[in-house]
């Protein structure tokens, strides 16, 4: 199965930039289906980005997330060929991992 | 309301067989001491919260005071509400969390980013909104909260209803 997570990191010299990307329907549970039932919230609460053993950024994420999260962000301390971690939890329990090289 | 007895019941139940077993799933998760650490822990009550207010209050515990140094960038109008690209950079020091809320939503906090040390105090994100209403950014800076507001029109609502 492919992974949920894509994910982009960039170093230009001490800061590595970071995109990801995530499939993921984060249903807010506002949301009524075609037969107008209401569609439980499914949402990620937690993403968690680690390099080198050291968290170097973590969302806290509600249901106003939108569809197929899109997040942003820099940190100092890594280098091209560095391994970043990513992993994502749900308020369903599911979640989903991924390691991405610094390039 | 209709009385269907059509299908409508056995479905109903089905849900909330579902519901139910993803709440017994939560229930098996140790519970936050309310706010003892509010920065290493998902902020679950201050999901729950309506306004804005109570949010950051549940969030942060206290209350923030709007700064030019947190700039918020957001657009005018976003056509669509289910996708509103947003974002934030500060120049203040010793960042260590940004927080999205939209004032209007059903509920007010939308997203909480927290920043460690050699973290740059800037993030980029997509959020849903329900309707026309101010979108917060708040910094947490060196034990203090700082704020930057942004009134953004929304023509097609994203949270649905």
């Amino acid at each position: 199965m492919t992974s949920s997570i894509r994910v982009r990191a960039t170093a230009n010299r001490d800061i590595t930039e970071v995109q990801a990307l995530i499939q993921h329907p984060m249903d807010s549970g506002f949301v009524k289906d075609a037969k107008g039932e209401l569609i439980p919230p499914h949402f990620i609460q937690e993403l968690k980005f680690a390099c080198n053993g050291k968290e170097v950024f973590v969302a806290d994420w509600g249901p106003a997330v939108s569809k197929d999260p899109y997040v942003k962000f820099s940190f100092k301390g890594a280098k091209k060929g560095d391994d970043l971690k990513i992993s994502w939890t749900d308020n369903k329990g599911g979640s989903d991992e991924t390691t991405a090289k610094i390039v | 309301m209709t009385t269907h007895t059509g299908p409508h019941p056995t479905r109903r139940l089905i849900l909330q067989g579902a519901v139910s077993v993803a709440l017994i799933g939560l229930g098996n998760l140790p519970f936050a001491p309310a706010r003892a650490a509010a920065n290493d822990k998902y902020p679950e009550e201050a999901f729950k919260q309506k306004s804005e207010a109570d949010a950051i209050k549940a969030l942060y515990g206290r209350t923030a005071e709007p700064s030019d140094k947190v700039k918020l960038d957001a657009p005018e109008i976003a056509e669509n509400g289910a996708v509103v690209p947003i974002s934030v950079t500060t120049t203040l020091d010793k960042v260590t969390s940004i927080s999205f809320f939209v004032a209007e939503n059903p509920n007010a906090l939308a997203a909480s980013y927290r920043v460690p040390d050699g973290t740059m105090p800037a993030v980029a994100n997509r959020l849903k909104m329900a309707k026309t209403t101010n979108v917060v950014a708040i910094v947490e800076a060196d034990g203090k909260l700082f704020s930057a507001t942004k009134e953004v029109k929304v023509t097609v609502g994203g949270c649905g209803g």
